[in-house]
């Protein structure tokens, strides 16, 4: 009974790896104690399971190692290109490499690499305890201690500006018409960006809880009080320029105004000239525009931006048009023509012509053939059996 | 003969600092684990000094003379006699009421406070010793205060959703060497869909001793500590807050005082 209990606590010690030393010393005393006996037990009931353990955890030790071996390598390499080590940046290395692993591989990522073991290896937080095995942070057993505390902070300073409030309420001071924090030309930190922030992985409903509780602490009267923590999770958009672009207006040496322009449809290319003080004339490669394009719908698309600004005897049109078929060019002309209006008209008509769709490219391309089907939607003749 | 040696290795592996652990969650067997226990004969006068300065408290029922801390009145005037209706009345909690009036039950002071002083107590003993001590509630209205409390005494808090295997599986989920709490102090023990918290089953499961503040609609079984109380008023919370911070810093300083002297002495 005593062996077999023995053996039993023998077991449970070696699963418990950490006190290796401690359990040495309790067992040599226990031995002494009792009579030994020989049990034979398959290795299995020792084997660690290795799969309970994780993903790898790279220890400072090993990234240190690794910094090193970097560096020495960029030396190396440096040396074997005949470049000046100490000037051999990331650029040069891989220049350098794709020198001498030329590599036909499609997968840019698949290529051979030499990067810095901080871009390889990914981001770990230290170890979360002292040696007491006490946590550093207060709110290390809640799982997302960076979330929370963040949470936590940003909770304190909602009720530092409420107890502002009520204090200037008190006094008597209190207004509604305080400087607002400005949020134009800016916008909240996406999901990724958060996470990144906080070197942890967050759900979607914290993220939005996140941005519930920084809405409301803006939305209180007295929010200038805390603008740079605001500021701190809020990034600036890029500016989206939305103005249309005017072609030049041009004179000839007859002091005619002229101007040119590009459009494109499908595959084809159109380049127009528009000529004032014109009388409606209308050349596509050298020919009559009733010579090329026989079929009236194409004959209206290339009238209709003219129509649409009223200037249909005005101009003079001479085009070049290549590529795809007659309904295309047809457009792509348009498209071109539109364009080239712009610099003839005032800018209520240039937005006018934008809402009627006449500056908008279609984009509109054929669409590929998938495997299985004899087309891109056609399928092949269904059986039933 | 066999629960002897697996005490001491208990002892071993969990260092001496924690014993205060074993000691409490094994109720009954305090003694019998105390006794079992032979220290080896040539000992130094660190070790005896150490020993010393741990179960020295241990001799005296109220070392931290905690039961200045409060009243019968104070207990009253924060409303802590206060429970819910009738119809919400958990049946285990019966033994705990005084008596109903207009249908709302009302908690008997004099268990409550004998309760109190129980639990105060072990928490000291436990801060004392260096124990992790981790508060959960999941009340939001109280969330920050007890976030606040644990900050201030410098232990730990838990006022979120509570991840299933944070306890029973903290090894997997976390890192390997982490060491888990000594003590689970329940501000408030049923969550937020008033059934009793996950942290309650778990703590036992993992033989962490709990102290919770039950009130008349919770079940006070599995809790090492049970405290009945009110768990629904501002004011009742925040005098537990205030009288858990004021244990655990008490504790904490004492620690701190013993070792001071122990310095002192030594050096002399």
């Amino acid at each position: 009974m005593a062996a077999s209990s023995m053996k039993g606590v023998r077991s449970l010690l070696l699963k418990y790896g950490s006190c290796r030393k401690a359990l040495c010393v309790s067992l040599s005393k226990a031995d002494l104690q009792l009579p030994v006996r020989q049990v034979c037990v398959s290795s299995s009931l020792w084997r660690k399971n290795l799969a309970a353990a994780g993903p790898q955890k790279y220890t400072e030790e090993f990234i240190k190692k690794q910094v090193e071996g970097f560096e020495i390598g960029k030396r190396h390499l440096a040396n074997m290109m005949g470049e000046d080590p100490e000037t051999f940046t990331q650029e040069d290395i891989d220049r350098s490499i794709a020198y001498l692993f030329p590599s036909g591989l499609f997968e840019k990522r698949a290529r051979p690499a030499m990067k810095h073991p901080d871009q390889i290896f990914p981001k770990q937080t230290a170890v979360q305890w002292d040696a007491d095995g006490r946590p550093f942070n207060f709110l290390f057993y809640t799982g997302k201690q960076s979330y929370y505390s963040l949470m936590h902070d940003v909770y304190e300073k909602v009720l530092a500006i409420e107890r502002h409030q009520d204090k200037m309420r008190n006094k008597g001071l209190f207004t509604s018409d305080t400087k607002q924090v400005s949020l134009t030309g800016s916008r909240w930190l996406l999901k990724e960006e958060l996470e990144e922030f906080l070197v942890e992985n967050i759900s979607d409903q914290d993220y939005m809880r996140f941005i519930q509780l920084m809405e409301r602490l803006l939305s209180l009267p007295y929010c200038s009080l805390e603008e740079e923590c605001a500021r701190k999770f809020r990034r600036q958009l890029e500016v989206q320029s939305s103005k249309q672009e005017i072609p030049q207006l041009q004179h000839d040496s007859q002091g005619v105004a002229f101007s040119v322009a590009d459009g494109r449809r499908k595959s084809a290319k159109a380049s127009i000239t528009l000529r004032d003080s014109g009388s409606g004339n209308i050349t596509i490669n050298g020919k009559n525009y009733l010579q090329y394009f026989p079929v009236l719908q194409n004959r209206e698309q290339l009238m209709f931006p003219l129509h649409f600004v009223g200037m249909l005897g005005r101009f003079d049109i001479e085009g070049i048009v290549e590529g795809s078929g007659h309904s295309a060019q047809a457009g792509a002309l348009r498209l071109a023509i539109s364009q080239a209006l712009l610099s003839f008209v005032s800018e209520g008509e240039v937005e006018k012509m934008r809402q009627a769709g006449l500056l908008t490219a279609d984009p509109r391309i054929k669409e590929r053939k998938k495997p299985g089907q004899e087309g891109a939607r056609k399928k092949f003749t269904w059986k039933k059996r | 003969m066999a629960a002897g040696i697996l005490s001491r290795v208990t002892q071993a592996l969990r260092g001496s600092r924690l014993v205060g652990a074993a000691f409490s969650c094994h109720g009954q067997t305090f003694s019998t684990a105390a006794a079992a226990v032979q220290p080896p004969p040539a000992l130094s006068d660190d070790t005896a000094a150490n020993e010393k300065i741990l179960n020295f408290p241990l001799t005296q029922p109220d070392y931290f003379r905690l039961s200045e801390l409060f009243t019968l009145k104070d207990l009253f005037e924060a409303r802590i006699h206060l429970g819910h209706k009738k119809g919400c009345r958990h049946r285990l909690m019966e033994s705990y009421l005084f008596g109903s009036r207009l249908d709302m039950d009302i908690i008997d002071l004099d268990q409550t406070a004998e309760h109190l002083q129980r639990a105060l107590n072990f928490t000291a003993h436990v801060a004392y010793r260096g124990g992790i001590i981790l508060f959960v509630s999941r009340r939001r209205q109280f969330s920050h205060l007890v976030e606040m409390t644990a900050r201030e005494c410098g232990e730990y808090a838990h006022t979120r959703y509570w991840q299933g295997g944070l306890l029973t599986n903290a090894p997997v989920q976390y890192s390997p060497g982490i060491r888990l709490p000594d003590l689970v102090v329940f501000l408030s023990t049923l969550n937020n869909v008033f059934q009793p918290h996950v942290g309650i089953r778990d703590a036992a499961k993992m033989n962490i001793p709990t102290v919770g503040i039950v009130d008349s609609n919770c079940n006070p079984s599995l809790l090492t500590y049970p405290v009945p109380g009110n768990d629904d008023t501002p004011v009742a919370m925040e005098m537990y807050c205030r009288l858990f911070k004021m244990t655990i810093n008490r504790a904490k300083d004492k620690r701190r005082q013993m070792e001071l002297l122990k310095g002192i002495s030594a050096s002399v």
